[in-house]
């Protein structure tokens, strides 16, 4: 098992009047085909961390080694192409593009890396959606699909160029129970089926119980982190 | 990049009315800035058009620029000469008949040439002194406007010969004399004439309707005692603009002061340029204020479009990306706005053109005008040009806004 993410000291302080420590000094490291949990109560850095280890936020100290990649020198440019070749981004909330239908949005990051002909990317789209059971809402705007339909679609564009690691932030949050178990079911498909890395932040213990590692977090700070044999 | 345009041209349709008044702004600036230029060109064309028109392109009088050179001055390098009483020239251009075939030679365009002299009609009791041109009726026809300005007669009715005078309509009304009517003129060197009115002239300029006559060149001749002189060289070139170079040209190969109309009207043609530079300024300020619909709209949009720019950016969209998505909207709504102005500028030209003034002078006569317009395709780039160059700063700076927001806060604010 090769680390896809290697994280020592990792800090994030707000610099206000008042400082306010996001994170505090995690040290973790996650290897290929992993399902994580990051649990916690609010307010304890779960999406900070997530934020952090998506490259979104920059830390203010603390190495993070992605793909075996130092990220601290990396530029804006550079830290972008890294998102879209080796993360997707699941959020609490859909954030599809209203304005483009489903195919379209899932088409997206595909067309930004331009590694496919537009032949190739309508297929591979539809492939994705068909597999998420989408199949018949390709040419629907997302406000014509219920909640779980548009969690699968973001699902499906964080999946467009076939990232090793999925990052997911309350994927669940904003859905109901059965949509929720359809997401996480996909979730752990994509980690057993086809060998992803996939690091959740949910505060349903329910659903990190369904992981393969669970990390718990307490005002920034790990405070459990246990690997389920064969979880 | 074509997923870049997509992007740009779903927000902006996705925003029908804010666009529209956007787009719209831009428009009516451009449409306005070039009915704007083409009325303000075709005022300083239609202004030239007359200058040029009325005036000899090129005036040779007998004057010269510089006082005559002393025998002595040509022949040592350094003279002094005192006491110096000039000698009485004979005034007029000498050896006309030389100097008209020297010209004629090469100048482009057509010549005339004349006997300026003053004197004094009398008529009824009323004196009014006149300038009093002797000309060649033919060649005067071809150089002078005056020739279309004829109320009554023409200059066709001199040709015949004898001792036939045209003048101004408004002499004749203060003379009280009309066609056909004999008056008396006394010239300066005191020779007396009579001579019939046989046609009368209205050129608009009151100096010229009330102080102008004209005769035959020998009638002039006999009038100031000055057989075979002649005083001016009028040319009429077939392009006016090289009038400077053909004036120098002249100047040089006969000797007299040779004076182009540009240098004649040097005053007025500066005033035009200021007038010129007045109206780029009007028409930049308008522009501006279109570019400020279009800053308006697109930080708008990207105050809307907050979201959307946090989630490209999580997708892996660069900050360039963002600033290019941005500044392709305003260019967009600019290029859209100078389309729709071109088409706004061009009907409210045509509309324009349409529009006629009766304009009653000082005359009883009313005349009837057009607005001077000048179609020009440059009116229509720079207008655009402009409007461009100001939607893309309007662009720009809220893309730049745009491109550094940082996702974490939005998504954060999301949830």
């Amino acid at each position: 098992m090769t680390a896809l993410i290697e994280a020592a000291g990792l800090t994030r302080v707000l610099p206000a009047a008042v400082p306010v420590t996001l994170v505090q000094d995690i040290s973790l490291t996650i290897g290929e085909g992993e399902f994580v949990a990051i649990t916690g109560p609010s307010g304890s850095g779960k999406s900070s961390l997530l934020y952090l280890l998506g490259l979104l936020d920059r830390p203010t100290a603390g190495l993070l080694r992605i793909s075996g990649r130092d990220t601290e020198g990396l530029g804006e440019r550079e830290k972008a192409r890294l998102r879209l070749e080796t993360l997707g981004f699941v959020f609490q909330f859909h954030f599809l593009l209203p304005e483009f239908t489903v195919q379209e949005n899932v088409e997206i990051p595909m067309r930004r890396l331009g590694r496919l002909p537009p032949g190739a990317m309508r297929e591979r789209s539809t492939q994705l959606l068909e597999a998420l059971g989408l199949a018949g809402h390709l040419d629907k705007r997302p406000d014509q699909l219920s909640g779980g339909q548009r969690q699968r679609v973001a699902v499906a564009r964080a999946l467009a160029n076939d990232p090793p690691l999925v990052l997911a932030d309350e994927p669940t949050g904003s859905l109901d129970s059965k949509n929720s178990e359809q997401v996480f079911a996909i979730l752990d498909a994509l980690v057993r089926e086809r060998g992803k890395t996939v690091i959740a932040v949910t505060h349903d213990l329910e659903m990190a119980a369904l992981t393969s590692r669970r990390i718990h977090l307490v005002d920034g700070r790990v405070t459990q982190d246990e690997t389920l044999p064969g979880g | 990049m074509r997923l870049i345009l997509d992007l740009a041209l779903t927000h902006i349709l996705g925003r029908g009315r804010q666009t529209l008044v956007a787009v719209l702004g831009v428009a009516l600036g451009v449409g306005f800035s070039i009915a704007m230029a083409a009325l303000m060109q075709g005022g300083e064309d239609d202004f030239v058009a007359r200058l040029v028109d009325t005036m000899p392109h090129v005036a040779i009088t007998d004057e010269r620029r510089a006082a005559r050179r002393q025998p002595a001055q040509d022949q040592f390098a350094s003279v002094q000469i005192a006491g110096l009483r000039p000698k009485d020239d004979r005034r007029g251009i000498l050896n006309p008949t030389q100097a008209t075939a020297l010209l004629r030679a090469w100048v482009p365009g057509r010549m005339a040439s004349s006997l300026k002299t003053q004197g004094v009609v009398r008529y009824a009791g009323r004196d009014v002194g006149i300038g009093i041109i002797g000309i060649e009726p033919q060649a005067e026809m071809r150089v002078s406007s005056i020739a279309r300005d004829f109320r009554q007669g023409s200059f066709t009715s001199l040709i015949a010969g004898g001792n036939n005078i045209v003048v101004g309509d408004r002499l004749a009304q203060r003379l009280g004399a009309e066609l056909g009517t004999t008056v008396t003129v006394v010239s300066s060197t005191g020779q007396t004439r009579a001579f019939k009115i046989v046609g009368l002239f209205h050129t608009g300029t009151t100096a010229r309707d009330e102080g102008e006559g004209y005769v035959l060149l020998k009638n002039a001749q006999i009038l100031s005692e000055r057989p075979n002189a002649i005083n001016e060289i009028r040319l009429k070139l077939d392009d006016p603009a090289s009038a400077p170079q053909v004036a120098r040209r002249a100047e040089a190969l006969i000797g007299y002061k040779a004076v182009a109309w540009q240098e004649a009207n040097e005053s007025l043609l500066e005033a035009l340029v200021i007038r010129n530079v007045i109206m780029y300024t009007v028409v930049g300020a308008i522009l501006l204020v279109a570019g400020f619909g279009i800053f308006n709209i697109i930080s708008t949009i990207t105050h809307e479009k907050a979201r959307d720019i946090a989630i490209l950016k999580s997708l892996g969209f660069t900050e360039t990306d963002m600033r290019r998505l941005f500044l392709l909207e305003g260019l967009v709504l600019g290029a859209g706005g100078s389309l729709i102005g071109w088409a706004v500028g061009f009907g409210l030209c045509f509309t324009l053109s349409l529009v006629r003034f009766e304009l009653s002078g000082a005359s009883v006569v009313q005349e009837i005008t057009r607005l001077p317009l000048a179609w020009s395709i440059w009116h229509y780039l720079i207008a655009a040009g402009f409007a461009l160059a100001s939607a893309g700063i309007a662009g720009y700076l809220p893309a730049r806004q745009a491109a550094r927001l940082n996702p974490v806060e939005i998504i954060r604010g999301a949830t």
